[in-house]
């Protein structure tokens, strides 16, 4: 059987769903397609299922929060998710990525594509609390499960004392919460 | 003149009840088997044949915390895991004794951030701090000795 030859997958995607894709840009021969959310499952479909493209393998889902920074018109919203895709066939990567509102931190859960997405998902919930509609189930995976708020996320506090030395040490055990025996 | 000398070598011996019994809790004061992060391989350096608790009559970790006296809080505790820490404390036996092996364990040390408890005396009261990150098993020692020194001191009155 003969392989198809490798096409171009930002020409591809922006024929195959003009309305999905933002966006494309290249930095150091790395391709990033930032698509409208809406069309996030489809456009992630389109890569995996189009000869010629062949992302088949999630390689890792990650977030990113663009917190104290105001928004952009390259960078609408707060909360970011990246896809990593790769291409066994033709050996090449690509990554995909949504903007996510601060207000209604969701997106469409991609577990109906790869089944491994399951608890690259649920880690994302975890640290950085963006939900994944239509996710199987969606719990904590790292922190306990009556953890309180989302650790990755640049507003929450990064620790609860003071870095303990010899000329603070008597301030910091007047507050120690102690033990009983 | 004591019995002791009256009697010769007759095979006895006197003593006080509390040098008895403190005798015999730190001659055998079983330490639990549970190391939490990096620390823990020192704690396992210390056990083995090159310094050798055993000397000290404690002959192995015991698995179980029922049939432990010492807890050797051995690494940094995350916040998920100090509910379990704090159950093995109470599974525990009296009378029972923790050390708190290591910076992280005693105050967090270089993990300060959310996901650690900023110090296990914060979720079980600790008799003995060893610094270093990690100790050298003399340092942990040293500190398995510190705490006999403590035991032996207890009198009738503080026992539990
Ligand atoms: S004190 Fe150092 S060696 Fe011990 S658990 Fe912490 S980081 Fe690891």
């Amino acid at each position: 059987m003969r392989i198809p030859e490798a096409k171009d997958p930002v020409a591809a995607l922006r024929t195959a769903l003009p309305e999905a894709v933002l966006y494309a840009k290249d930095f150091r021969g790395e391709t990033t397609i930032v698509v409208h959310p809406q069309h996030l499952v489809a456009a992630l479909q389109f890569l995996r299922d189009t000869p010629g493209l062949v992302y088949n393998f999630l390689s890792d889902i990650s977030s990113v929060d663009y917190y104290p920074e105001p928004p952009t018109e390259q960078r609408p919203e707060r909360f970011a998710v990246s896809y990593h895709l790769l291409s066994m066939l033709y050996k090449r990567r690509i990554r995909v990525k949504v903007f996510v509102a601060e207000d209604e931190p969701e997106v469409d859960s991609i577990t109906s594509l790869w089944p491994a997405a399951n608890w690259l998902e649920r880690e994302i919930y975890d640290m950085m609390g963006i939900r994944f509609r239509g996710h199987p189930d969606l719990r904590r995976v790292l922190l306990a499960e009556d953890w309180d708020g989302h650790p990755l996320r640049r507003d929450y506090p990064l620790g609860y004392e003071q870095v303990q030395f010899s000329f603070n040490v008597e301030e910091i055990i007047k507050h120690k919460p102690l033990a009983e025996e | 003149m004591g019995v002791s000398a009256k009697l010769g070598n007759l095979g006895v011996v006197t003593t006080t009840l509390e040098q008895a019994v403190n005798w015999g809790r730190t001659g055998a004061m079983w330490p639990l088997l549970f190391g939490l992060a990096c620390c823990a391989i020192e704690m396992m350096a210390t056990q083995a044949s090159d310094y050798d608790l055993s000397r000290f009559g404690m002959e192995l970790n015991r698995a179980s915390p029922r049939q432990s006296d010492l807890m050797i809080v051995a690494g940094r505790v995350t916040r998920k895991m100090a509910p379990v820490v704090r159950q093995l404390y109470d599974q525990m036996a009296d009378p029972k004794w923790v050390i708190s092996m290591g910076d992280c364990a005693s105050c967090g040390g270089v993990y300060n951030n959310y996901a650690v408890v900023q110090g296990v005396d914060e979720i079980i009261p600790v008799d003995v701090y060893v610094a270093g990150c990690p100790p050298r098993p003399e340092q942990l020692i040293h500190g398995i000795m510190t705490l006999h020194e403590r035991v032996k001191g207890e009198r009738i009155s503080q026992w539990a």
